[in-house]
């Protein structure tokens, strides 16, 4: 019978498969993601690293793989490694973004094409697209805005993270990720319908409608208080549009 | 079967009033189409220079979108749209070498072999709807209305795409014809307008646009229809400046084909939104006693 420390270290026992970093052959364990493969070979992340959860868009990397022409994409953190691959991180590309204030703007798309006049450069090669670790339609959101349709580049382009990659490879030279973030913030801030009963709810705020149960809240003290939070009637989440509660005083 | 239309980014910016008259036209008359759900500028002008595939990629990308919603043909409203994915359609078709550097550039889409038909909203009228069933259609006939039809160039030049025949086209003719309108043919009718010569020369382009109009007038003319955004700017929205710099100029409305559709079908005045127009095209109408009270 083994012991426990000799079953542990039969576990860590990962095969090792080798890897090129920037041209630079290192042998790795098979199961770790491209990060992790990089710290085991010996490299401390100061940037090109931040959420290690793939949302934040910082480590992006692009590789290769043996008798391949295709370039492959992928977030260092959430890409495992794969044998013969070759690497880089490309954690920043640069990409001019138009400086604007927003509330000069009224959400036309004559406003983008004047800030990123470059947008029709775009010749639909669909390189973009392609290398996106995202699976954004970055092409099709740049075909949405070259006919003015903000609110469709801003749906396309809702999963972007910002890495840059689209722009590494840009023949037309588009900072696509900078033109969508505006599509999205005009789309947001100026094109979706405003909720009136929210101006209404923040006016009856403001009139001090609310005052008197408020400071009663502040009166109860301990279990009291938890018991009026637990009992308190909420909205089921299987409740249609016709749904309404008991206690109407506050509405 | 629905026909696939494909719009134009003009279509849905400047020139709306060319494609909202067009649609409420379909539907007046029967025609079921889709518009494709996925597609990008086809860039507006077919790249001449032998070895600028590129700048190909964009219209024939349309194609194969098209190819892909299973239809066999695709229908434009924009002449120059048409230009751009006629010929496309045409050198996948006809050019081995450059299709086959195409398709492999285009690796992640299917080989596509210049299959699909492009035609223009107005040889589909004659090949398709027949002018004899539109004519059935027509509720305010636009009898009593002079108008030239203009061409322009992209839907009968070069000659391997042109709807009609380059030199003597009469496709818009009987178009106008079978609206009702009293046709002014006129030389000019094929001239170019200056077309992007506007932006390097605008004053050469003023010149043409003047001649075109003075033309028209010259012979009869009370307004001139078209089928190009791009002629429309020229000599639509630049004839503030034409009627400034030429001492014989008068003003001419302008309109879309699809608009003189519109009101002959009967249709509300709002389904052409002739604020994009010059004010004389809803003057010339409301004096004919054309134009419809709004819905």
């Amino acid at each position: 019978m083994s012991t426990l420390a000799e079953e542990k270290s039969a576990k860590v026992e990962a095969r090792l498969i080798p890897i090129h970093i920037m041209g630079k052959k290192y042998m790795v364990p098979e199961t770790l993601t491209i990060m992790k493969a990089m710290e085991y070979a010996g490299y401390k992340y100061i940037r090109g690293c931040g959420c290690r959860g793939g949302v934040c868009g910082a480590c992006s990397t692009v590789y290769r793989k043996p008798n391949d022409y295709k370039i492959y994409t992928g977030l260092a953190c959430q890409t495992v490694v794969e044998p013969d691959m070759y690497l880089t991180q490309l954690p920043f590309y640069p990409a001019i973004r138009a400086s604007y204030n927003f509330y000069d703007l009224e959400g036309k798309p004559e406003e983008i094409y004047e800030l990123y006049p470059e947008l029709f450069r775009c010749v639909a090669c669909n390189a973009c697209t392609k290398v996106c670790p995202m699976d954004v339609e970055v092409m099709d959101y740049i075909a949405a805005l070259k006919r003015g349709d903000i609110a469709e580049a801003a749906r396309l382009s809702f999963d972007c993270i910002q890495c840059g990659l689209c722009a590494s490879r840009c023949m037309g030279e588009l900072p696509q990720y900078h033109i969508a973030q505006l599509a999205r913030r005009l789309y947001g801030g100026y094109l979706t319908p405003r909720a009136e009963h929210l101006q209404t709810m923040v006016a009856n705020i403001k009139e001090g409608r609310y005052n008197d149960d408020l400071s009663k809240l502040k009166g109860v003290a301990g279990d009291d208080l938890k018991k009026l939070y637990t009992e308190r009637e909420m909205e089921p989440a299987t409740a249609g549009d016709d749904w309404a509660p008991k206690e109407k005083n506050h509405l | 079967m629905k026909i696939a239309y494909y719009p134009g980014c003009t279509l849905k910016t400047k020139a709306r009033n060319l494609e909202t008259s067009a649609l409420a036209g379909f539907d007046a008359l029967g025609i079921e189409y889709e518009e494709l759900p996925r597609w990008n500028c086809c860039g507006a002008v077919y790249s001449l220079a032998d070895d600028d595939l590129i700048h190909i990629v964009a219209p024939v990308r349309d194609l194969i979108r098209a190819k892909e919603r299973g239809h066999q043909t695709v229908m434009t409203l924009c002449s120059m749209c048409y230009n751009t994915l006629a010929r496309a359609n045409d050198l996948m078709k006809n050019d081995e070498e450059k299709r086959k550097t195409i398709n492999m550039f285009m690796d992640e889409e299917p080989d596509y072999f210049g299959d699909m038909k492009v035609v223009h909203f107005l040889d589909y009228l004659r090949d398709e709807y027949g002018f004899d069933k539109l004519k059935e259609k027509i509720k305010t006939p636009l009898n009593d209305l002079k108008v030239a039809p203009y061409y322009g160039c992209t839907l009968l030049r070069p000659r391997e795409v042109a709807l009609d025949r380059p030199d003597d086209p009469t496709v818009l003719h009987q178009f106008l014809e079978t609206l009702g309108v009293e046709v002014i043919d006129f030389p000019s009718s094929t001239t170019c307008c200056g077309a992007y010569q506007v932006l390097g020369a605008p004053e050469a382009t003023l010149k043409v646009s003047h001649d075109i109009l003075s033309d028209a007038t010259s012979h009869g003319a009370e307004a001139v229809a078209l089928t190009c955004p791009l002629c429309d700017y020229n000599l639509g929205r630049r004839q503030d400046l034409i009627l400034k710099n030429f001492q014989d100029a008068r003003e001419v409305p302008v309109y879309y084909f699809t608009q003189l559709l519109a009101i002959a079908l009967g249709l509300a005045p709002e389904a052409s939104h002739f604020e994009l127009n010059r004010e004389s095209s809803v003057a010339l109408l409301k004096s004919k006693n054309l134009l419809r009270e709004s819905a």
